[in-house]
């Protein structure tokens, strides 16, 4: 906001001193007072405000409170945001951001904890982000709001307290990163020194991320290879990036935090099924959800949603065929 | 509530002649686009669907001629062809797009309820651009241009729950937005007593939004009334709330009225450009009807010549 006197930021209870219900404008209203807009309880009007003004100029970021809300603006995403660029033939641009927490693991229940990012992917003309702490997230948002296209930018609850892994190489783990055609990173993590092809490739994104450094550590000692694929870009996909850093990999595991059915997974998965058809080593396995509710009860909720046990112990059954 | 409308003085008198002349010209271009494009869908030459703001002209000329085309920004629905020619007089670019033509203000893509042209935009879901005029507004606030925006609802898109969430924003920050509802007394095929309890005039003042309901069938009253709210708008930086009653002559779309002859028949009495012909010298009417009728059949023969947009004008991602 200091850099681009455009940038304003809209959204529910995010004034100082609470600063958003998860404090991530926290100090925003205070050094920016005339760009920092408090709203209503109005999510339809919140992403309607943002595309209001992103159509005069403007770069607005919205924050919906909680990701499970966004279906309360469904028509502005759908019909105003991914429309206004492609029906006014390209005459205009759309730069805004609409940001917002998602996912489990916090025992808020059913509707405070979903990933709905698949009702939204494959749009035309909207962008879908999920930054993990393997990326910056601010120079992401930076970069998002710069695009002219509208973007939907998830924020994992469970990665706020996390701290960012930017480092080349962190113990048994090296990062790579590639930048596909919107300048968005794609994060390769692998867990073995040379040049070697990996045992399997994992591919997720958000959430799923927080549990990729203790995965790989443990999966090294096993002296299993593995290579783990993060787009930041959900949709548009870099499928061209995700298939070349899975190029010659036999194994591959999809996984994603929201129920696997309909998702995003099974868009990657037929992707390169395209691409690595008959080269590879069983079947493309997928790991996510239980399709049922979210539960608010901790133990119940844990047995729903995709862990690190889970993801182990899938590994070990994949690599044992 | 807003009360006063002045009558021109006897040495305005000029001043309104011209006045009268450029809003008959307006206002008889949208009647006669509007019928051509009826026309040419009949012929097979337009497809989806027409809106016509036939009966509405005195609403749509009077409004918009009060705004400021350099600066102020309008927002609008599915029946938008009024207010496009009134905003520009593109008569042109609008046939082209409505026909689908790659020579349209949008390259035939948006069509008939998706119009974009210098700061008018429209779209056809009921109410999504509620908001869109709202944040504008904010914007144009915020960067301090003292630019007004009128968004158009109808008084089916008073159904839409996210209009009220709009009134409340733009009361609470005070931003320049001036809501006008055309209510024409029927939403579709459905008559407002059917969809609506209350008065709809007044909605807008549990906001603390002033408001005023005018009669669309002067549209010099109509351009005064717009004229001095949208004066006090900039001024004060509010909003304002404009309930307009007014007449759909034509069917909602295409052919599809199913209201009783007599009902139509007795709409038409009041049909405002009757009522800004008879002010007019009859050679001078004639003379104005002609050049329109030429430059509009010109419009349509270069729009059938035009190509349609191929797979490369459309935006990809």
């Amino acid at each position: 906001m200091e850099k681009d006197s455009n940038a304003v930021v809209l959204g529910e209870d995010i004034l100082d001193p609470y600063g958003g219900a998860f404090k991530v404008t926290k100090g925003l209203s205070t050094n920016f007072p005339d760009r920092v807009f408090t709203t209503p309880i109005s999510e339809a009007s919140i992403a309607g405000l943002a595309v209001g003004m992103a159509l005069r100029g403007m770069r607005p970021i919205a924050e919906f409170m909680f990701g499970d809300f966004i279906t309360l603006a469904a028509d502005q995403i759908v019909n105003h945001a991914a429309k206004y660029i492609g029906m006014y033939s390209d005459q205009i641009k759309l730069s805004l951001v609409l940001r917002t927490p998602v996912g489990g693991g916090r025992g808020y229940g059913p509707t405070h904890s979903q990933s709905l990012e698949k009702m939204f992917l494959g749009l035309p003309m909207f962008h879908i982000l999920a930054p993990s702490h393997f990326v910056h997230p601010g120079e992401i948002l930076a970069h998002a709001i710069s695009t002219g296209y509208p973007t939907l930018y998830l924020e994992n609850k469970l990665l706020y307290p996390e701290v960012l892994k930017l480092e080349q190489q962190d113990g048994a783990i090296h990062r790579t990163v590639y930048f596909d055609e919107h300048n968005y990173p794609v994060v390769a993590l692998s867990n073995f020194p040379d040049n070697r092809k990996a045992d399997i490739a994992v591919i997720t994104y958000g959430g799923i991320s927080r549990l990729l450094g203790s995965i790989l550590n443990k999966l090294a000692e096993e002296e299993i290879w593995v290579t783990a694929c993060l787009p930041v870009s959900l949709s548009p996909l870099p499928i061209h990036l995700i298939r070349s850093l899975t190029e010659g990999i036999k194994k591959i595991l999809v996984i994603e935090e929201s129920s696997p059915a309909f998702g995003w997974g099974s868009e990657v998965t037929s992707a390169l099924y395209d691409a690595h058809a008959g080269k590879l080593d069983g079947p493309i396995l997928r790991m996510g959800a239980a399709n049922s509710v979210i539960p608010a009860s901790k133990p119940l909720e844990e047995k729903v949603l995709v862990s690190e046990e889970k993801i182990l112990s899938t590994v070990f059954e994949v690599m044992a065929w | 509530m807003l009360t006063v409308v002045n009558s021109p003085l006897p040495d305005q008198q000029n001043e309104a002649r011209d006045i009268t002349e450029a809003f008959y010209r307006q206002m008889y271009t949208i009647r006669k686009v509007e019928q051509n494009l009826l026309d040419l869908f009949a012929q097979g030459y337009i497809t989806g669907t027409v809106h016509t703001s036939m009966g509405q002209e005195a609403c749509d000329v009077g409004v918009i001629n009060a705004l400021d085309r350099s600066k102020d920004i309008l927002f609008s629905n599915h029946r938008a062809h009024g207010q496009f020619l009134a905003y520009c007089d593109d008569v042109e670019g609008l046939i082209a797009e409505i026909m689908g033509k790659e020579t349209g203000v949008c390259m035939g893509i948006g069509g008939s309820q998706h119009i974009h042209k210098g700061n008018m935009y429209t779209n056809g879901v009921q109410g999504g651009i509620v908001p869109n005029a709202v944040g504008a507004a904010l914007a144009e606030k915020t960067k301090r241009t003292g630019s007004v925006v009128t968004v158009v609802l109808g008084d089916g898109t008073m159904g839409e729950g996210v209009v009220y969430e709009s009134l409340n924003i733009a009361s609470l920050w005070s931003l320049p937005v001036l809501f006008l509802l055309i209510d024409n007394g029927i939403a579709q095929s459905t008559p407002k007593q059917l969809e609506h309890a209350g008065d709809l005039a007044t909605r807008a003042m549990t906001f603390s939004i002033d408001s005023a309901s005018i009669e669309a069938d002067d549209v010099a009253k109509v351009y005064s009334t717009a004229a001095q709210i949208v004066s006090e708008m900039r001024e004060r930086s509010r909003p304002f709330f404009l309930h307009v009653r007014t007449a759909r002559l034509g069917p909602h779309s295409k052919g599809d009225d199913t209201r009783p002859k007599e009902e139509i028949e007795l709409l038409r009495q009041r049909d405002p450009l009757l009522k800004i012909a008879a002010n007019l010298p009859v050679d001078l009417r004639m003379e104005i009807e002609q050049k329109i009728d030429s430059r509009i059949q010109t419009a349509v023969e270069k729009a059938m010549l035009a190509s349609h947009p191929g797979l490369e004008q459309l935006r990809r991602a």
